[in-house]
């Protein structure tokens, strides 16, 4: 095995990893959003009185978790094809991923609404709270607050994943590798630096999701307890 | 004088198990009750059916002219006139004690910032913690948790006040703080209905004393039954208690 | 149109399954012995050996799959070290399989609580002996629930070895609708034929975790 690596050739090309990079940054930010929206929807879905649709989030939670998450993209992409729309690869990638990544949010956000004392619940119900009051003022944030290493995990998880979706040609950082190094024939060194930015991505979420723990928990931030 | 509260013949059960058999009782506007009786006796579900955090099988429960025992009845305007204090303080940890006070009626009641903060000012000096607004709750005593539970309660300005065994969870030393504030409330013309072990306390604020027993309202009077119960299990549970 | 899918294409789609299961089946083989000893490793009393598995582990989980498969498969040729799909697909499988496995099982032993581990050394067993016949058993039993589901894991992660071309069931797909171009319907089929593999997993996991309860579910905490 030759060891002849040279990477000034792939560095060169850093505009095109630069802009993979955002596509990946803009793909994660949009899914996270998006994923968390559906996600506790899902959650509250799945805890609600309403067997019929407590059923119909189980069933999307059962789906998304047991299939690959490959085979959700190419069905998004060619069902939405099949029925006439031509969506860019983006929005699907971006469409697929929140879908995904939901459903892994609704099971984690479950077990966060699950571990409030139901003490709590009552005494909001006995102010006057509805249900939609409920969850807003009292379950949510305290939820996110015990599960937020979870829920760090797994957006982080989810930037990795977002590498899949340069198979249906959406412009992020591994379809960046994919065309330097089938340009330059430096796939090794290609893929080596491409690695490194994901790591750096998933560094800097991390830090960017302890900073938002800080700036979404004031009890956390003031005594430093945990909740 | 039109009771407040009235419960008539209530029955309900926990799957097979009988936990009121027949309740009835009545509540006057600005009367201070004291539900009393052994554990499992059903003093602490007969209150939570009051504001229907538990529905009951069989009877009638009027409060403040809401018919609590129709299924059909929004909670939330029972709620609204219905304060509940529990033992367990359930204060939201998450908020300051002011925020756990300006909540429901920022909320709910739709009221402004300034105005909900003003309330939770008021309430809070009723109770004797003004300066721990920005506190939260994890930095009190069991005691100021409680008062706090208390303040959050009357900023919602509730006719009648619901207390379920509020001092159980508290060191002796803290009771009394919590205590003088009941007593403060009952001067102040609250309808309170308390369910308790503080026998002095029931004997010296109650108007009224309900000793339930195996499900129903045994036995009811002024405070001095406690002295000389009519009934032996009464006076077996006095006896045991003190 | 769909009828144009028949009994040889539905064969063909069955081998790439057979196939999928396979690579499964090695890549938790593989992942797991790698990740037995990285998890040791993990749990080291040399502080320098911890930090250095430390550092591996978050490396591999720091990077995607199918960055690692494109590594393998396009990436060492260039260098002079050509991999066939299967070796370069299933390296980087066991490979990240044997990350995660690791933290996983690090967890797992780490949630045995302290006192086993007290009780042992009082027993004047060695840091093995105590291993072997304290910890480790109890380790097991709290790693069955998360074990479990991370095998859907692999089974779902399998499907990327289409991407370097190994044929399993994606790509087996992918080269059936070649022929009969029938995305959805072809990509809906291979949907329900990965539900059918891993939904019983995640319900043994399920069953397995209500049996052992809340220390398997600290042990699985990401």
């Amino acid at each position: 095995m030759q060891l002849r690596l040279d990477f000034s050739v792939v560095l060169e090309r850093w505009p095109l990893f630069l802009q993979g990079a955002i596509t990946t940054a803009e793909l994660a930010l949009i899914a996270t959003f998006a994923g968390f929206a559906l996600g506790v929807l899902c959650a509250i879905g799945r805890r609600g009185a309403s067997r019929p649709i407590a059923a119909l989030c189980s069933a999307y939670v059962e789906a998304i978790r047991n299939t690959p998450l490959l085979v959700q993209l190419l069905l998004v992409y060619f069902g939405l094809s099949s029925l006439g729309f031509q969506l860019p690869a983006f929005g699907v990638a971006a469409a697929t991923l929140a879908i995904n990544v939901g459903a892994y949010t609704a099971e984690i956000m479950r077990a966060g609404f699950d571990s409030i004392p139901p003490g709590q619940v009552e005494a909001g119900e006995c102010l006057g709270l509805t249900r939609a009051q409920l969850y807003w003022h009292i379950l949510l944030r305290p939820a996110m607050e015990k599960v937020w290493p979870a829920l760090t995990s797994q957006f982080v998880l989810l930037m990795l994943a977002s590498a899949v979706t340069s198979q249906i040609s959406a412009e992020e950082l591994t379809a960046a590798a994919n065309y330097v190094q089938s340009d330059t024939y430096r796939a090794f060194e290609s893929y080596i630096l491409v690695a490194a930015c994901y790591l750096l991505l998933a560094l800097l979420m991390r830090a960017g999701f302890w900073a938002l723990g800080l700036a979404l928990f004031p009890r956390r931030r003031r005594l430093g307890t945990p909740l | 004088m039109s009771a407040v509260v009235a419960l008539e013949g209530v029955h309900k059960s926990f799957g097979a198990l009988k936990v009121l058999d027949g309740v009835s009782f009545e509540v006057a506007a600005g009367e201070v009750v004291a539900i009393i009786g052994r554990s499992g006796s059903g003093k602490s579900t007969a209150l939570r059916c009051i504001n229907r955090l538990e529905r009951i099988e069989a009877g009638r429960i009027t409060v403040c002219g809401h018919a609590v025992h129709d299924p059909k009845l929004p909670a939330r305007a029972l709620r609204l006139d219905v304060g509940i204090v529990f033992q367990a303080y359930n204060l939201f940890p998450h908020l300051t004690i002011e925020e756990n006070i300006c909540l429901a009626p920022s909320v709910v009641k739709r009221l402004p910032r300034r105005e909900a903060q003003s309330i939770a000012a008021r309430v809070l000096t009723q109770v004797g913690l003004a300066e721990k607004a920005q506190a939260y709750p994890e930095q009190l005593s069991g005691g100021q948790q409680q008062r706090a539970a208390i303040a959050r309660s009357l900023a919602m300005e509730p006719k009648v006040m619901l207390l379920d065994e509020v001092t159980s969870a508290l060191d002796p030393e803290l009771t009394g703080e919590v205590l003088r504030v009941i007593e403060a409330l009952a001067a102040g013309g609250m309808t309170l209905v308390m369910v308790t072990h503080e026998m002095g306390f029931a004997r010296r604020v109650a108007d009224r004393v309900l000793f339930m027993h195996q499900g129903r309202v045994h036995e009811q009077g002024e405070p001095k039954i406690l002295d000389r119960p009519a009934t032996p299990e009464l006076a077996q549970f006095v006896g045991s208690v003190l | 149109m769909v009828s144009q899918l028949g009994l040889p294409h539905l064969q063909f789609l069955a081998t790439g399954a057979m196939w999928t299961i396979a690579l499964s089946l090695l890549a938790l083989l593989g992942g797991g012995i790698l990740g037995f000893a990285l998890a040791l490793c993990r749990v080291s009393p040399a502080q320098p050996v911890r930090l250095l598995s430390g550092l591996w582990v978050q490396l591999i989980q720091g990077t995607p799959l199918l960055v690692l498969m494109f590594l393998a498969y396009f990436g060492f040729p260039a260098l002079g070290w050509r991999l066939s799909a299967f070796s370069a697909a299933g390296g980087a499988l066991i490979l990240y399989c044997s990350a995660y496995l690791a933290e996983i099982w690090r967890g797992c032993i780490e949630a045995v609580p302290r006192p086993q581990w007290e009780a042992a050394e009082g027993l004047a067993l060695s840091r093995i002996q105590r291993m072997r016949h304290v910890v480790l058993p109890q380790a097991i039993r709290i790693a069955a629930p998360p074990t479990v589901g991370f095998m859907v894991q692999i089974v779902k992660n399998t499907s990327l070895a289409s991407v370097v071309g190994f044929v399993e069931l994606m790509r087996a797909g992918q080269i059936v609708n070649n022929s009969i171009f029938e995305p959805f319907a072809i990509y809906a089929i291979i949907a329900m034929a990965y539900f059918c593999l891993c939904w019983p997993l995640s319900l043994w996991s399920r069953r397995l975790e209500a049996r052992h309860g809340g220390a398997a579910r600290l042990a699985a905490a990401p």
